[in-house]
């Protein structure tokens, strides 16, 4: 299979990529490691006419701590989280997810950022940025801007994004007390789409919630953030009964269809199980980083 | 696009439209055929070849992300006509049935054993779960990568002998 002709642009610079933008981005298509673009490009899903491969641009391969928060620059490829051992230490969510994302061969090459905003539902990251509350840092000609990940999937492989920004790198705050997360996935075999995955991350203080995180996966036409389940667990211990709850009204904000992989009740039935394992997890790996 | 390659140690160069797959690039302008095309959708990992020594599907790679940069194909493996350790392994334990999935395989094999020298069996199994081999020969597969693990690392503790074996007449 070949995709549909297009101009090719690997500009060496990151100036050079957002002029490019600025002229031809309503035509384009960003690519960073294309694990996502490729298969859609072949697929004659996304015919663009300009594929504009930052793959090459320098410096936005590291992940970075500091002021607080941890940064991922556009090219950290899914690898290279989950070789991390010290992040899967501090962060334990980000290593989890890196593990169960495709394969192998595909997290040689595919980009944590890249992932975020190809803006797939069933995609991985965006559900973890969603419990960790991440934020894009989007530059384009004329500026840079700062956008919240909880207000950046708009639809199916849509987003905030305007055609002329390049996402540069993602904001991960750290909490300073004790935090934990976890991300549970189901999928029918390796290299599958999840037939449905949870994210969350817990702050604790004492026993108490100060901020809880759910990112839904699979279960709607974005990755989905449970506000109502959130707010059911910050202020209170977590305790089987606020657990079950949380994960209750988890349930209720997805929104999943029926499909090969499940009907919708039973993808409902997973979000609610997934909620209350993950949490259980995220207390625990919060006590544990504490101890 | 004019795109210059690395390819088995050898400086190769194309011209070639960007939308050409580095799959295809191998295959119909270096004549590389031992690269297979199973799925063309990223899914079974008969194309996967070494970019700069990390295995990836080279059906979703373009040739011009290539550019400059180091491939390593199943033609690669044997060197001096004696070869590889992972290539033993996979004739002595019988790792291969219809032989489709075994270029890719041997490439996976090949990376991990270059990072992880005494990999375990649940290591091999993760390493090889991008890579689909319809005969579902997955014990032989296994244990061909752990006989390549053991030849390597007799080699390494006598290095004047070698663990590699002539080629035989089948290439």
């Amino acid at each position: 299979m070949f995709p549909a002709a297009f101009d090719y642009r690997a500009p060496a610079t990151l100036d050079e990529a957002l002029g490019v933008l600025k002229e031809r981005g309503d035509d384009a298509k960003v690519m960073a490691g294309g694990q996502s673009l490729i298969p859609l490009l072949k697929l004659r899903f996304a015919q663009p006419a300009l594929v504009l491969d930052i793959g090459r641009l320098p410096a936005m391969n590291q992940i970075g701590r500091n002021n607080g928060h941890l940064s991922i620059g556009a090219l950290v490829r899914h690898v290279d989280v989950e070789h991390d051992l010290d992040l899967a230490k501090k962060v334990p969510i980000l290593g989890e997810a890196a593990h169960w994302i495709a394969d192998p061969l595909v997290r040689n090459r595919g980009t944590v950022v890249g992932s975020v905003c190809h803006a797939d539902p069933a995609g991985d990251w965006g559900s973890v940025m969603l419990a960790l509350g991440a934020e894009l840092v989007a530059r384009s000609a004329s500026g840079e801007r700062v956008i919240a990940v909880a207000g950046f999937f708009q639809d199916p492989f849509t987003t905030a994004l305007k055609p002329d920004e390049i996402v540069t790198e993602i904001r991960i705050p750290i909490s300073s007390g004790p935090a934990g997360g976890a991300y549970n996935k189901l999928e029918r075999k390796v290299g599958d789409f999840a037939t449905v995955a949870v994210a969350v991350q817990v702050e604790i203080d004492g026993r108490k919630v100060t901020r809880a995180g759910i990112g839904l996966t699979s279960v709607g036409p974005t990755n989905i953030k449970a506000t109502q389940a959130e707010k059911a667990l910050v202020g209170h211990e977590l305790t089987d009964e606020t657990i079950r709850e949380a994960a209750r009204l988890a349930a209720e904000a997805a929104d999943p269809k029926d499909d090969i992989r499940g009907s919708a009740a039973y993808k409902k039935d997973v979000v609610r199980v997934f909620v209350q394992r993950g949490l259980h997890t995220a207390l625990g790996r919060a006590q544990e980083v504490r101890a | 696009m004019k795109v210059t390659m690395r390819v088995n140690g050898a400086e190769r160069t194309g011209d070639v439209e960007p939308r050409v797959l580095l799959v295809d690039f191998l295959r119909t302008n270096l004549a590389l055929t031992g690269t297979h095309v199973g799925c063309d959708t990223t899914s079974c990992g008969a194309c996967t070849v070494l970019l700069d020594g990390d295995p990836v599907k080279s059906c979703t790679v373009l040739a011009v992300q290539a550019d400059g940069r180091d491939v390593k194909t199943v033609e690669g493996l044997a060197q001096g006509g004696a070869l590889s350790p992972v290539q033993v392994g996979f004739h002595e334990e019988h790792g291969l049935q219809c032989g489709f999935c075994t270029p890719g395989m041997m490439m996976v094999g090949t990376a991990l054993l270059e990072n992880n020298p005494n990999p375990s069996e649940e290591q091999i199994r993760w390493a090889i779960s991008g890579n689909i081999c319809r005969c579902t020969g997955y014990m032989n597969i296994v244990k061909a990568i752990q006989h390549a693990a053991k030849l390597q690392q007799a080699a390494a503790a006598a290095p004047s002998q070698g663990a590699a074996v002539p080629a035989g007449g089948g290439e």
